[in-house]
């Protein structure tokens, strides 16, 4: 046997064993896109609570007012769906360029692993709402998914873990400061998805 | 360039044995299709390897039904885990072998 030959037998190895166990076939470009989605909900989310040009001092509504909370609730729906749709759709699309299949042990368990903090988080986060503990909403949902992420993260890019560390931590500071949640969702869902999508797209995308 | 062959594991001379067990080590279990998928290689291959690393108590097999489809799903044995560790051993002697 000749050292190329182990050398090339060795990488066969290794690549499979990263193959089988991480999904490669995510978007960044997913990510940059649920970050702007997730900019404008918050923009319509601010003219929606806020005084006209009173920055984050006066606001024309409390959140648990039924004006304003069905309006807001509908726009974080939106957003929601909206970045999953993408998500789903730029990932297949991914894997196809990759001649992958989307739908695979690893996928499966990506999901598994996002699906178990996330359905817990959104579940709690309506009993908040029902028992009107409106002022840890956003931090929950940073919380929650900041979780998800970490849990996922082992089925896909590293890369992964450490944005949900700082959606975790984000969620923590939000905790501490309510009633300034939309600061940490426009840091956590929006800026923070886009350097997350940017890095992800330039390191493996090109 | 001499070197020791006899460390080989015959059962890992043939390169898709090889990678179907480096996918099995790294997973808990894997089922046929998504090997299939994952190696690029035909049905009747892929299941003439299975078949071989099984007759050598390297993997162990469990047959299911998935709804009407039948789903096969293949794990490392601890036999299997240990002769793939020693394989991958051997390999890297050769390579300090030949550094010297």
């Amino acid at each position: 046997m000749k050292e190329n030959d182990i050398y090339s037998e060795l990488s066969s190895i290794r690549n499979l064993m990263e193959r089988s166990t991480k999904f490669i076939s995510l978007s960044g470009l997913s990510g940059i896109l649920a970050g702007v989605y997730a900019l404008i909900g918050a923009y319509i989310g601010y003219k929606l609570v806020y005084t006209e040009n009173s920055g984050l001092l006066f606001r024309d509504f409390y959140v648990n007012d039924p004006m304003v909370w069905w309006p807001l609730f509908l726009v974080a729906a939106v957003v929601l769906v909206l970045s999953v749709a993408t998500g789903i759709w730029l990932t297949i699309r991914q894997a196809q360029k990759k001649g992958e299949n989307f739908w695979n042990p690893v996928s499966r368990r990506l999901l598994a692993s996002l699906a178990i903090p996330l359905v817990t988080g959104g579940l709690f986060i309506l009993i908040l709402i029902i028992r009107g503990h409106y002022g840890i909403i956003a931090s929950s949902c940073l919380v929650f998914y900041g979780l998800a992420l970490v849990a996922a993260s082992q089925f896909t890019f590293s890369d992964v873990k450490w944005l949900g560390f700082c959606e975790i931590l984000l969620g923590l500071l939000a905790a501490l400061l309510p009633g300034y949640g939309i600061v940490f969702w426009v840091i956590g869902f929006g800026v923070l998805h886009i350097v997350y999508g940017s890095v992800m797209h330039f390191k493996y995308n090109q | 360039m001499k070197v020791s062959l006899e460390q080989f594991d015959k059962a890992f001379e043939n390169r898709i044995r090889l990678q179907i067990m480096s996918v099995l080590v790294a997973n808990e279990s894997y089922d046929f299709n998504s090997l299939k998928e994952l190696l690029n290689v035909t049905d009747g291959n892929l299941a003439s390897h299975l078949k071989a690393l099984e007759k050598e108590e390297y993997i162990t097999v469990n047959k299911s039904f998935v709804g009407r489809k039948p789903n096969t799903q293949y794990a490392a044995s601890k036999n299997g885990r240990e002769a793939f560790k020693k394989h991958l051993e051997a390999l890297e002697n050769l390579i300090k072998q030949q550094k010297h």
